[in-house]
């Protein structure tokens, strides 16, 4: 049961089967670090005196357990979510505009979209085959993953291949919240600058995929299209690149092929699963 | 900047455990946060300023703890600590994709009385 609001995140047979409480790991993403200060211990306490208490607990447990709920129901249901950053006006709405209306009749996908005020973005998004939910944060500057989860409550996981999370414009708190998300995404535009790996690097080490958009742009920008590749592959080596324009259509392909992968990844763990069941 | 929201999930786990250990007053709390945390010491500490007032924990020394970034280079084997935004091991210069420390976000300890 969903301690929120009530749901069933997952199956049944494996719902919170292994009855954790917030402070302890599930051997996914809460690794600790400690630094060489092992000496600190709960001390009895001395008559005037201050004790020391070991707390050693992560600030985004609560984010972080959400996220790992999440990410369970998306496997389970063979969703293939995409975390999709970048600064406000990079171009994540649009480029998802385009892709709904050119995948949709390939697979079924969602959008679930975060803004401080308006529901612009989502408006602009419907009626392109896919539902859309907006989360208005009001003054939050990034998605968590309990906003994430209840938006789901409004779509049919289990009937779609692809969500697509169009977080709020901002390239530095998303990057402290994971969502539950099988691949984040980070948009950069012609017309922001080719250092902006430079000036971010938290968000952009974490990118699986560096998606460089309004390619058709860069010249009218002045942007250096191969000094900006350098410095994405410098500071986010892990990340696959990708160059494109959702206006002209150039690059495209590419996207597409990313999306069109991390479908087929999930579907096969969704039947490798299956298989084990039976088994 | 989440940092304020952070701050209160700070107090929130301090005042648990405060007053579980049957104590009334926080003197310090120490934190850990990585370079790669997304988070800015500065306006932590602002944001404790803001939010301990009237609490167990007003006038209580915030201790930050930074925990830099470091890699293992996947060519040679090297942990190294990164002296640049790019990651280059000094050793056989390859770019690492291996962070090993530098996302840390955490309550450490708490001092109280």
């Amino acid at each position: 049961m969903c301690r929120d609001c009530g749901c069933s995140p997952g199956s049944s047979t494996t719902e919170h089967a292994h009855g954790h409480d917030l402070a302890h790991e599930h051997g996914h993403a809460h690794e600790h670090h400690h630094q060489g200060d092992s000496a600190v211990h709960d001390h009895p306490p001395h008559a005037g005196q201050g004790r020391t208490l070991s707390v050693e607990r992560s600030l985004l447990e609560a984010n972080d357990h959400q996220a790992w709920h999440n990410r369970e129901d998306f496997q389970q249901k063979g969703v293939f979510a995409l975390n999709l950053m970048s600064s406000p006006g990079a171009g994540k709405t649009r480029l998802l505009e385009r892709t709904l209306d050119e995948l949709s009749a390939k697979l079924r996908m969602a959008v679930v979209v975060g803004d401080l005020q308006t529901d612009n973005d989502a408006r602009r998004m419907q009626g392109r085959g896919a539902p859309v939910v907006p989360i208005t944060t009001g003054t939050m500057c990034h998605l968590e993953a309990n906003l994430v989860h209840r938006a789901c409550h409004q779509l049919d996981l289990a009937a779609l291949d692809v969500l697509f999370i169009e977080n709020v414009g901002n390239l530095v708190c998303p990057a402290s919240f994971d969502l539950g998300e099988a691949a984040r995404v980070v948009l950069m535009s012609v017309t922001e600058g080719e250092d902006k790996p430079f000036k971010y690097p938290p968000i952009f080490k974490l990118a699986d995929v560096v998606v460089l958009t309004k390619l058709d742009m860069a010249e009218a920008a002045g942007f250096d299209v191969d000094l900006a590749v350098k410095n994405i592959r410098d500071v986010a080596p892990q990340a696959e690149l990708v160059q494109l324009s959702a206006r002209s259509g150039v690059g495209l392909d590419a996207w597409y092929d990313f999306i069109l992968r991390g479908v087929a990844e999930r579907k096969h763990e969704v039947e490798e699963q299956t298989a084990a069941v039976r088994q | 900047m989440h940092e304020a929201g952070l701050m209160q999930a700070v107090l929130e786990i301090a005042f648990a455990k405060t007053h579980d250990a049957g104590a009334s007053r926080i003197e310090r709390l120490k934190l850990r946060v990585g370079d790669l945390s997304g988070v800015v010491p500065e306006a932590l500490q602002f944001a404790f300023e803001a939010a301990s007032p009237g609490t167990a924990a007003q006038g209580a020394e915030l201790q930050l703890e930074r925990v830099p970034a470091e890699c293992w280079c996947e060519r040679c084997g090297l942990d190294f600590r990164p002296h640049d935004i790019i990651y280059a091991c000094p050793r056989c210069g390859e770019i690492s994709r291996q962070i090993e420390t530098g996302r840390e976000l955490e309550l450490v300890s708490l001092e109280v009385s």
